[in-house]
This record gives C-alpha cells, sequence and structure tokens, in this order.
C-alpha cells in the first residue's frame, strides 16, 4: 500500500477513535454535569423545531414518489392494494429514518460544524477554557441530547407525513381501493418495522451531533478551516448514516427475529 | 506565584519557544515583549494551559500544571483571568451575558446578585449602560473592556492580557493600560501583559521579559529594559528595522 493510501486508513482511524472518545466524554459530563435546562431547550428549538419545515417536504414527497412507483410496478400484476403496506415498511424502517437522518445532517450537522468552528477560529472555544469550563460540558452534551431528543420526534414526523401523503396519492390520484388499502397497510406493518426506525434516528442523531461537534472543535485554522469542517461534517455524517444503516438494519432485523417482536 | 521551568514548544516541528525560565512572584505585574510571532502569545497560553509544552515545567503556587487533563486544569485555571487579543466575546451573547458568564457557571449566586455585580464590573471598565447590547454592536476598545469585564468579574488572583492594545487607537490604547494598572492595584491580582507596544509595556509592567530568538533574551525593571545598550534590545525599543527586514 503507498503512503497516500496509508495516511488516508491511519487518518480515518484516529479520526474515529477522537469520535469515541469525545463520545465517551460526553458521556460521562451527562452522568456527572448538572446541564443548564435552558441551553438543552434552545438546542432542542434550534435542531428539532427549526428543521420541521425540511423534515415535512422531504416526507410527503417521498411518500408520494414511493406511492406513485410502487403503484405503476403492482398495477401491471394487480396487486394495486398492496402499494400502502410497501410505502408504510419503507418508510417506517428504512427510509422515513435515513432520509430525516441525512437531511438533519445537512442542515443541523453544517450549522453545529460551523458555529463551533467559528468559536475556535475566534478564540471563543479557548475563552471557556479560560472561564474553566469544559467545552465538552456547555457545547457538545445539549447538542447531543438535543439530537437524541429531537431525531427520533423528526423521524416520527416523516413517516407519518410519508404515509399520509401515499394514501392521497394513492387513493385519490391512483384511485387504489381506500379500505383495502388502509387493511393491507395494518396487515403488512408491524410494531416492529416503527421500532427499529425510532432506533436507528436515534443513532443517527448520536453520529450528526458528535461528528458535527468533531469537526468544528478540531478544525483548521482561519475561514478555510471552517469551511472545510462543515463540508466534512455533512459528508462524514451523511457517509456514517448510510453504511450503519445497512448494519443497523441487519443487526436489528436478526434481534427482532431473535426476540419473536 | 507563576513558575516556569526551562519551557520548550514547537509548531510542526519548528521551535517557537526553547529553555524559556523565570518567575513572577504574588500581586506582580510584568509585561512580555518581543516581535511578532516571537512566541509571546504561547508563552501566555503555555501558562494557562490553553497549551501543552514538548518540555518544560509551569508551576501555579507550586503545583505543577503540565500534563493535566482538562477536567483538571478547570480548577487550576479558576484562579485565572485571560483577556484575549480579539477579546473572544461569545457573540451570541449580550454583553451582560459575557460579563455573567463564569459567576453562572460557578452558581451560588441569586441572579439579583449577578445583576449587580454585572452592572458594577461593567462601571469599573467604564461601560455602564451597555448591558444588552451584541459584541458586534461594539468598537474593538470597548469590546477589550468587556473581555476584562468578563475576566475580573469572578475577581482572580492571575491575570493574562493578550495584546490588550494592539489595534487600538493611543488614547484608547492609554485608557486600557489605566485600566489595568486600576485593576491591578484594586484587586492586588498578578499581572501578565503580552505586548509589542513600548509605551504599554513601560506603563503596565513592573518588570519586562524580552523574548527574541525563540529565548528568553532579557528580564528586568522598565527602567534597566529602557537603559539596556544591548543592540538586540535597543533595536526592539527603538523600533529599527534590519536592512534585510526591510521589504522594499
Amino acid at each position: 500500500m503507498n503512503d497516500f493510501g496509508q495516511k488516508w486508513i491511519i487518518g480515518g482511524l484516529t479520526g474515529l477513535g477522537q469520535i469515541a472518545l469525545l463520545a465517551r466524554d460526553a458521556l460521562a459530563s451527562c452522568l456527572t454535569f448538572k446541564l443548564a435546562k435552558r441551553d438543552l431547550l434552545y438546542q432542542i428549538y434550534s435542531i428539532g423545531v427549526k428543521s420541521q419545515s425540511v423534515v415535512l417536504v422531504t416526507g410527503a414527497f417521498t411518500g408520494m414518489v414511493l406511492a406513485a412507483q410502487t403503484y405503476f410496478q403492482f398495477h401491471k400484476v394487480k396487486m394495486d392494494t398492496a402499494t400502502l403496506a410497501v410505502v408504510s415498511v419503507s418508510m417506517c424502517s428504512e427510509l422515513g429514518p435515513v432520509l430525516t437522518a441525512l437531511m438533519v445532517a445537512g442542515r443541523v450537522g453544517a450549522s453545529m460544524a460551523a458555529e463551533l468552528a467559528t468559536m475556535r477560529v475566534t478564540e471563543q472555544i479557548d475563552a471557556l477554557r479560560t472561564l474553566a469550563t469544559h467545552p465538552v460540558d456547555y457545547l457538545v452534551v445539549p447538542r447531543l441530547l438535543a439530537s437524541l431528543i429531537a431525531l427520533p420526534l423528526l423521524t416520527t414526523e416523516a413517516m407519518a407525513i410519508g404515509i399520509g401523503s401515499a394514501y392521497v396519492v394513492g387513493v385519490f390520484l391512483y384511485g387504489i381501493d381506500p379500505a383495502y388499502a388502509w387493511w393491507n397497510m395494518l396487515k403488512y406493518s408491524h410494531d416492529v418495522d416503527v421500532q427499529i426506525g425510532i432506533i436507528k434516528s436515534v443513532i443517527y442523531g448520536g453520529i450528526i451531533a458528535l461528528v458535527g461537534c468533531y469537526k468544528g472543535l478540531n478544525c483548521g485554522m482561519g475561514a478555510e478551516g471552517v469551511g472545510r469542517a462543515t463540508t466534512e461534517a455533512v459528508v462524514y455524517a451523511s457517509i456514517a448514516i448510510l453504511i450503519s444503516n445497512f448494519f443497523l438494519t441487519t443487526a436489528l432485523e436478526q434481534l427482532a427475529v431473535i426476540f419473536k417482536l | 506565584m507563576i513558575e516556569v521551568r526551562d519551557l520548550n514548544k514547537g509548531f510542526d516541528g519548528h521551535p517557537v519557544l526553547e529553555g524559556v525560565s523565570f518567575q513572577i512572584e504574588h500581586g506582580e505585574s510584568v509585561a512580555i515583549i518581543g516581535r511578532s510571532g516571537g512566541g509571546k502569545s504561547v508563552l501566555l497560553k503555555l501558562i494557562i494551559a490553553l497549551l501543552q509544552p514538548d518540555r518544560g515545567t509551569v508551576l501555579i503556587e507550586g503545583k505543577n500544571i503540565t500534563g493535566l487533563n482538562e477536567r483538571q486544569l478547570i480548577e487550576v485555571r479558576a484562579q485565572f483571568g485571560m483577556v484575549f487579543q480579539g477579546a473572544a466575546l461569545f457573540d451570541s451573547m449580550t454583553v451582560a451575558e459575557n460579563v455573567a458568564f463564569a459567576l453562572h457557571r460557578k452558581g451560588g449566586h441569586t441572579a439579583g446578585e449577578i445583576n449587580r455585580l454585572v452592572a458594577r464590573t461593567l462601571d469599573v471598565v467604564g461601560l455602564r449602560g451597555t448591558e444588552r447590547k451584541k459584541p458586534a454592536e461594539l468598537s474593538g476598545g470597548m469590546r477589550k473592556r468587556v473581555g476584562l469585564a468578563r475576566a475580573i468579574i469572578y475577581e482572580p488572583q492571575i491575570l493574562l492580557y493578550d495584546e490588550p492594545t494592539t489595534g487600538l487607537d493611543p488614547i484608547v490604547s492609554d485608557s486600557i493600560d489605566k485600566l489595568i494598572i486600576r485593576v491591578r492595584e484594586t484587586l492586588k491580582v498578578t499581572s501578565v501583559v503580552v505586548t509589542h507596544d513600548m509605551r504599554s509595556a513601560r506603563r503596565v509592567g513592573q518588570r519586562i521579559l524580552m523574548l527574541h530568538d525563540k529565548r528568553l533574551y532579557a528580564n528586568g525593571t522598565p527602567e534597566e529594559i529602557f537603559g539596556s545598550t544591548d543592540p538586540v534590545v535597543r533595536q526592539f525599543i527603538d523600533g529599527v528595522a534590519d536592512p534585510e527586514d526591510v521589504l522594499f
């Protein structure tokens, strides 16, 4: 392997290790540090409430296009009324959590990285440290907890709006029988699909906050450093979400079988 | 007391400080001078452990703070206040929130007490009535005063100033210098002022340390430094460039 490949692998592993250490510090801080409720509420507002429009539009149009595509294929084999069941399972266990996380990574992960990186280059992080405040306690913990709380709520919202939009498209645009469509959806969708989606969203919330904060706190100097940290936060969080989605799907489906959920 | 022993620090293989050692006594006011990029701010950050040295130790009240982790340093840093070159105010907060930050974090004060302390401290730095302003609405001199108010509100034992008068006009610089002296006399704090403004160094320093070529080159009272016949010290005091430093 050439030098570039070695550096790339070592750099990647170092980054992962440092994110793991940041997660450990944040967890330790959660257990020992008295969190300011105001900071947590502000972050929930910033991450959760301000992401509403993005998540609603994403959820709605994903549900609509999924309903349309599924209907086109199922109509050929006279299975129109199974359309909503496919949309429901997909939205709950895969598309809802993944697309919500990707949209939030783009909006919130970038914002976290940019904010913390700007604080770093303007010495505000150093100022925090001189004021006897640990940056993880003050900056990372509220963002991490807010992400862990907001992502499942946003994901649930995306699932609901996606299924609702699919129903409207399927029933009112393509003329699927509403009673059969609804009945099939309830028959083939299970609680475990929603549970898998919610568990995934909590993990994605952690990924977004940790990657965003890590990139912001460790950015290079100057405007270029801030820009690079912002870009990398979005790219790395998105890639981590997509890769972890495969492993989470495999592991959670296996667990569901083992525990007969 | 601050004691620095054989401090070495470099970045990316380039040494910035080599073998720097000195002591600063309780209540003393020391100005650190030297050329731009000569390691003055790095030295200040090593004293408060914002950076870790490659070699050497920093002792605060006899306690070696080198190698302590970030949580252990919280207690050590509670003795310090620092005024940054660019003020480093939290730009999402108002002036009052910036100044009250340490009190809120420390706890043990009611909202009324904090408001009174903030008003009193802003009065000390001559900024009464600016509580609700944001840092972006302030001039450079005002920002540095707010930075000073934020650093002194919890009455630290050691105050570090990183280029407190850089970028300010001579009148505002003079007012900042007078403020530094007033704070030192009122709170009886140990002051370490990094500057390349010779007038400021003479006014605020009871002792002057000069960094040159990565080392502590001179250490003496303002009279000794300003009366020095050493060519390096003289050149810096007189502000004369070497022929090879002339750009055009």
